[in-house]
């Protein structure tokens, strides 16, 4: 298959042997798990059930609010004992709403939707329902409730649905694992989407340092017709959707746009699994497998684990530590977050939890920049990181959104590479934000203003009216007066 | 447990850092250094403690005088790579006050006053060198002959101390022009530049370095090699010194075949002078270059250009230097214009159009 380069990248030291060549083992039944409500993009689930009661496993804990939106079920049969704010695994550490379930050992299952017979004769809608209600979210880390871009189809002409198995970032071998040991799942779950999406296509982009899933997936790929196998160079970020597509169609999605709007619908290679789940046996989205690595790590593991379980009871079951930490991450160490503290549950976006020794981070306090301009190389939004990183340091976040800062998605490799070790995601993370505040303070600014000039023509409107009632009235009693005097 | 998470991602990083990029380009200088140190004997080998040793104390000086912590930003080894590159620009026989007062220039006027590592807005090893060429012609135009060490004809330990530090000898006895010098003086009497062309080394002896010269300069052959070994380290980029060589090669090549009396050709420049030092290690330094490769290409064509123009016009014979501080002083607004374009944008930054609503 033809490729196409992508501009920029690194080229980081991938770590992947630790837990590649281990297969997906099962996490045993925590003691206690806590499901947040909110674990996708979008508004948050309403819980369904409360304390005292009784579920079983698959059953609905909150529903899916608003268009954009993901319920949540059970993982297992068990007691409902709270449901309350508990600390959620991200890097504010703050509490959210959580569903605390203790479970009761039976691992019951209760009333499932009903399998869709013949999915590839089902309708968009039909399937969409059903994604949508087994709470399925994009498993690669962004969480987007996957219905809605099921739906895709009806507003674009679509010619291919990619699936991103590219797995990029250094550790993970998650979805590796599951290519490799779900192959057949994943292609049945890509070809349900293919249906859905009305696209012919069905090309499966993966990074060619994974050779057994590379050839169990053109294997599975093999058994039926319309899907490609696409090895893609070891690039990191490759996996980042725009950049994959780049590298398969040669097509570059433009700024502020989908990959639909140039004919190109992006799932991962998880996320198809799961619906071949809810579409095929109805089942919901009530776990996933997590790469639990890093050189902290006792034995690293690729656990398949109910959604709501403690990452401390993952790290556990790894053996535990054996040796310091000196930094616990949530997903991959290149765009991954920081985690508040252990003992904070998984959620369905969390590929990796990773221990990181000093030396595997490998940092340092920054030093002067030498304009050195590796940021600029790297940097795969063709982006000039030094410059935006000067303008933020001086406060200038209008000059700094001028040279882009809000084109950057945190890929993290100017940072990776910066010989001075400056911070400069971090900085673009605050500046990020920040002029998101602003554009809310302005847009509120100018709602209130819209609202006051609405109000001021309204009373305005009224005066007038008033006034010239309160003319014609004059007119009214004055006309007798002046016939009075012409008489 | 709670942990603070007081940074953002990434977690892990390259093995890179400051003080690694100044050793690699240090070692990657190590074959020249070696090779010049044995053509011109102890002098310049004193000459080159003596520029490194003085760049050194007055960057320590300079840091202590702002109060930041001298250990840390001597360990970065700036300072060091600042004093070597001085050295290699400087005439080997140069007295040990050039090198100290272009070591001043250096570090405290063009490095330290405009902000310290990183702010410079001009090459330090250059201001350094400019600044006692046009002080002190005499002293930076005595190039000499090579005198190997240990050769019968070189100065010995003693001998050679008091050429570096006492009372300087007349080196009219020892110094001999360099190509470019000797075709500029020769034109300037008369003689076209195809006849004194015959006159000068061959250009094997051009390219592997046995002829008067800078310190560091003489070695083509030697230079490249470090500036490949860079390369392959990805310290460096083609795009430097391909632009900078090629400008000058093609300059040089069009209008020698114009008129070959009066031009020098291609190959010349190209071996003469401090053209692959330059190219490769004085043009390439980070700090004063554009962060665009976009930027180096006009970076280096502007270097390429002004060097050929310096060299063939203007009074010096060699314009490298010049060139390097000319382009230095454009590399803002190189950044400023010429950038990378950002993904998903036209180079203008509008959002690319979306196929079938342009």
């Amino acid at each position: 298959m033809k490729l196409f380069p992508v501009r920029g990248g690194i080229h980081p030291d991938y770590r992947k042997d630790a837990t590649s060549e281990k297969p997906i083992v099962a996490l045993p039944m925590p003691a206690v798990l806590h499901i947040l409500l909110q674990q996708h993009i979008g508004a948050s689930a309403e819980a369904v059930v409360s304390e005292g009661q009784h579920v079983k496993k698959g059953e609905l804990l909150g529903r899916a609010q608003g268009a954009v939106s993901a319920p949540v079920h059970a993982p297992t049969s068990g007691l409902i004992k709270a449901v309350t704010r508990c600390p959620a695994p991200h890097p504010s550490g703050l509490d959210q709403l959580t569903v605390v379930l203790e479970p009761d050992g039976k691992d019951e299952w209760g009333d499932l939707l009903p399998p869709i017979k013949d999915p590839f004769a089902a309708t968009t809608d039909e399937i969409a329902l059903r994604v949508a209600a087994c709470g399925i979210v994009g498993l690669g880390g962004a969480t987007f409730p996957s219905s809605v871009k099921l739906n895709l189809g009806k507003i674009h002409k679509l010619e291919m649905l990619l699936l991103n198995g590219a797995e990029c970032e250094p550790y993970l071998t998650c979805d590796d694992r599951v290519m490799r040991e779900f192959a057949d799942e994943v292609v049945d779950g890509a070809r349900i989407m293919a249906h859905a999406l009305g696209t012919p296509k069905i090309v499966i982009g993966i990074e060619s340092n994974k050779p057994a899933a590379i050839k169990a997936m053109t294997a599975a790929a093999e058994k039926v017709t319309g899907v490609v196998v696409a090895p893609v160079p070891v690039q990191y970020p490759m996996g980042s959707e725009r950049h994959l597509v780049q590298a398969i169609t040669g097509r570059e999605t433009p700024i502020r746009k989908l990959t639909a709007d140039i004919g190109v619908v992006v799932h991962n290679v998880a996320t198809a699994r799961a619906i071949h789940h809810a579409v095929r046996f109805g089942r919901p989205l009530i776990n996933r497998v997590v790469t639990v690595g890093g050189g902290a790590v006792a034995e690293g593991k690729n656990i398949e684990a109910p959604i709501g379980a403690d990452v401390q009871d993952l790290i556990r079951f790894c053996g535990g530590l054996r040796e310091s930490a000196h930094r616990f991450v949530n997903g991959g160490p290149m765009m991954g977050q920081p985690l508040p503290s252990l003992n904070v549950p998984v959620i369905k976006g969390m590929s990796g939890i990773l221990a990181l020794t000093k030396k595997e981070a490998n940092e340092h306090a920054p030093q002067p920049c030498i304009r050195c301009g590796s940021c600029v190389t790297t940097c795969p939004c063709g982006l000039v990181p030094v410059e935006m990183a000067a303008f933020i340091r001086n406060d200038k976040l209008d000059m700094a959104a001028r040279s882009g800062v809000q084109d950057c998605f945190s890929c993290g490799s100017c940072s990776w590479i910066c010989p001075s070790h400056i911070p400069l995601v971090h900085y673009f993370n605050y500046a990020k934000g920040a002029l998101a505040a602003q554009d809310r303070d302005a847009r509120k600014i100018d709602r209130t203003k819209t609202l006051v000039e609405a109000r001021n023509a309204r009373l305005e409107k009224v005066a007038e009216a008033k006034r010239a009632a309160a003319a014609a009235r004059k007119a009214k009693t004055a006309t007798p007066e002046s016939d009075k005097a012409s008489a | 447990m709670t942990m603070l998470p007081e940074k953002s991602g990434p977690f892990t990083h390259a093995e890179t850092s400051v003080t690694r990029t100044m050793t690699l380009v240090m070692a990657a200088l190590v074959p020249a250094t070696l090779f010049d140190a044995w053509l011109f004997g102890w002098p310049a080998i004193f000459l080159f403690i003596t520029t490194v040793g003085s760049c050194m104390a007055l960057e320590a000086l300079c840091l202590n005088l702002q109060g930041k912590p001298f250990d840390r930003a001597l360990s970065d080894g700036s300072a060091a790579l600042t004093g070597w590159l001085l050295a290699m620009s400087l005439p080997p026989w140069a007295p040990w006050w050039v090198a100290f007062i272009a070591a001043v220039f250096a570090i405290c006027v063009a490095k330290h006053i405009f902000g310290g590592l990183g702010q410079n807005v001009f090459n330090p090893a250059m201001v350094g060198r400019i600044a006692v060429l046009v002080s002190f012609p005499v002293q930076l135009t005595a190039f000499l002959a090579p005198h190997p060490l240990f050769a019968a004809a070189s100065p010995g330990f003693m001998e050679s101390l008091t050429i570096t530090f006492g009372h300087a000898a007349s080196l009219d006895s020892v110094s001999a022009a360099s190509a470019l010098g000797f075709i500029k003086t020769e034109l300037s009497r008369g003689v076209p530049v195809s006849e004194s062309l015959t006159k000068i080394p061959d250009l094997m002896d051009m390219a592997m370095g046995a002829r008067a010269g800078s310190f560091g300069e003489t070695s083509a052959v030697l230079i490249l090699l470090g500036g490949l070994f860079l390369m392959a380290k990805k310290i460096i980029s083609w795009h430097i010194p391909v632009t900078v060589m090629g400008t000058l090669f093609l300059m040089g090549s069009l209008f020698n075949a114009v008129d070959p009396g009066r031009f020098e050709p291609g190959w010349f420049h190209l071996v003469s002078g401090a053209t692959f030092l330059g190219a490769f290690f004085i043009a390439t330094d980070y700090v004063t270059s554009p962060v665009s490769k976009e930027g180096q290409l006009v970076y280096g064509f502007g270097i390429g250009l002004l060097t050929w123009v310096i060299r063939t016009f203007a009074g010096y014979p060699e314009g490298m230097a010049f060139a390097v501080l000319l382009m230095n002083a454009l590399a803002p607004i190189i950044d400023h214009n010429i950038r990378p374009r950002a993904f998903g944008r036209t180079r203008k930054g509008e959002p690319l159009a979306v196929r079938g609503d342009q």
